[in-house]
């Protein structure tokens, strides 16, 4: 059995996370903040470090500017809905998850202008063309660090740049990047960091979140959710304060208590190091595949500028048997279609048959991508 | 507990208790999170009581991690 799905949720997870997990609910299964028992205070302090270990993985200096929540779709959603207005101009890329498009798009329909700019065939975008269609009105640019699809890694710090140039913040998507490629927060000048805890962060599923820069102005965003804080109680409005503004209801602790233990791992192992053997194992897997003559890959086919999705079809074959047959004869767990992330095939030309996705991890090794790429070789001659 | 030997940090949730608790852990004082005594506030959150003779320390500990506090009162 070989699990080449990582760009959809990392597996396996470091043992320590389902112990952690478990350990949470058996021994700090109290409501944190609610009440100032010892076992509430053993649960707080379990939110606090997750927040710490984000903070300090991603280079955000402030954990109480950490906002949690159940997953990165989430925390986009809180940005987006939260910032923007009608008559508001936001800009974002062709190569989009629809975590993005599709809030962007229900923004759009409520008078919210939009616009995609276009990328390369590869997924790269170029800073400028964001520069280009700025307006006095534009108020965010939304873009994802790495892309579910080809894994293209978009130069973000660049685009920070150029949108603070125009005096527009950046909200960045580092689903497929956060905990695989060293990011740096606070250094690339990112206003809004969303991040998930279950991919590359090697937390359990349910865990996410929002990182508020230092330099952005909370008050400016409204809540997604409002209710109870454990703060406050005798009002009846949301606090204005972090994090509890944006936190209203109980906080999936066991899910932190995991996050913590698998940032933990990622740090005991180095993001370095993972992002080196990462690298190594795709631009190994990416060489295989192109050996093979009736296979496309796509994506800058260049591992040191992409994260772990590596995306091919092969000629005449329906993705969705590939997917199947990979599963089936040869026990190859991948992800095939078109990923959640329409505009990103339309860039790279697989619209709507989609691609098959092949996304290694912390975990994968050589052997395991010598076996793809055999599986891959013996299905593509069927359709030679 | 002789309740002249403590101070109360008063804060405005239960995540500002918990990051005060956890750089002044860090600079080495005694903490304990309790609950906020109901003369001082009707909220259902906590605080963090430490010794009396850590005021100041804590205050400037307070300050060089920009934990905001809304005040430390002695109990």
């Amino acid at each position: 059995m070989i699990y080449l799905d990582n760009a959809a949720t990392s597996w396996p997870k470091p043992p320590s996370v389902p112990e952690a997990v478990a350990a949470c609910i058996a021994d700090a299964g109290a409501n944190p903040g609610r009440a100032g028992h010892r076992m509430a205070n053993d649960a707080a302090h379990i939110v606090y470090n997750a927040r710490d270990a984000v903070a300090d993985l991603l280079g955000a200096s402030d954990p109480m500017r950490v906002i949690l929540g159940p997953n990165v779709t989430w925390a986009l959603n809180l940005a987006l809905r939260g910032l923007l207005r009608p008559g508001d101009h936001v800009v974002t890329t062709a190569m989009e998850h629809n975590a993005v498009m599709r809030p962007l798009r229900a923004l759009e329909e409520r008078g919210v202008a939009l616009s995609v700019v276009p990328c390369g065939p590869d997924g790269t975008l170029d800073p400028q063309s964001v520069a280009e269609v700025i307006t006095p009105d534009t108020a965010l640019v939304v873009m994802n660090h790495a892309s579910n699809v080809v894994g293209t890694i978009q130069p973000a710090a660049e685009v920070a740049e150029v949108a603070h140039a125009h005096g527009v913040p950046i909200l960045l998507d580092t689903a497929q990047s956060a905990g695989a490629v060293p990011i740096d927060m606070d250094a690339w000048q990112i206003d809004l960091l969303a991040f998930t805890g279950h991919k590359s962060l090697a937390g359990p599923m349910g865990t996410g979140g929002l990182i508020l820069s230092e330099r952005f102005d909370h008050a400016k965003m409204e809540p997604l959710v409002r209710g109870g804080t454990g703060s406050h109680s005798e009002e009846e409005t949301q606090p204005g304060f972090l994090p509890d503004k944006f936190e209203a209801g109980t906080m999936n602790v066991p899910g932190l208590a995991g996050l913590v233990a698998g940032i933990a791992w990622i740090r005991e192992r180095g993001v370095d190091d993972i992002r080196a053997h990462e690298t190594a194992i795709t631009q190994r897997l990416i060489d295989g595949l192109r050996t093979l003559p009736n296979v496309t890959v796509y994506g800058t086919q260049d591992a040191t500028k992409q994260a772990g999705a590596v995306s091919l079809t092969i000629d005449d074959a329906d993705v969705g048997m590939v997917g199947f047959r990979l599963d089936d004869e040869f026990g190859i767990m991948c992800r095939v279609g078109l990923h959640c992330a329409p505009g990103a095939h339309r860039t790279i030309g697989t619209f709507p048959e989609g691609t098959i996705r092949l996304s290694a991890g912390a975990w994968t090794t050589a052997d395991e991508i010598d076996a793809a790429i055999v599986a891959i070789a013996q299905i593509a001659e069927d359709y030679a | 507990m002789n309740p002249s030997r403590h101070a109360i940090i008063l804060v405005v949730s239960s995540s500002h208790a918990i990051r005060a608790e956890h750089v002044l852990r860090q600079a080495g004082l005694e903490t304990k999170l309790m609950p906020v005594p109901r003369t001082l506030s009707s909220d259902c959150g906590v605080c963090v009581r430490i010794l009396a003779a850590d005021v100041a320390t804590a205050e400037s500990t307070l300050e060089k991690h920009r934990v905001p506090y809304e005040e430390i009162v002695p109990m």
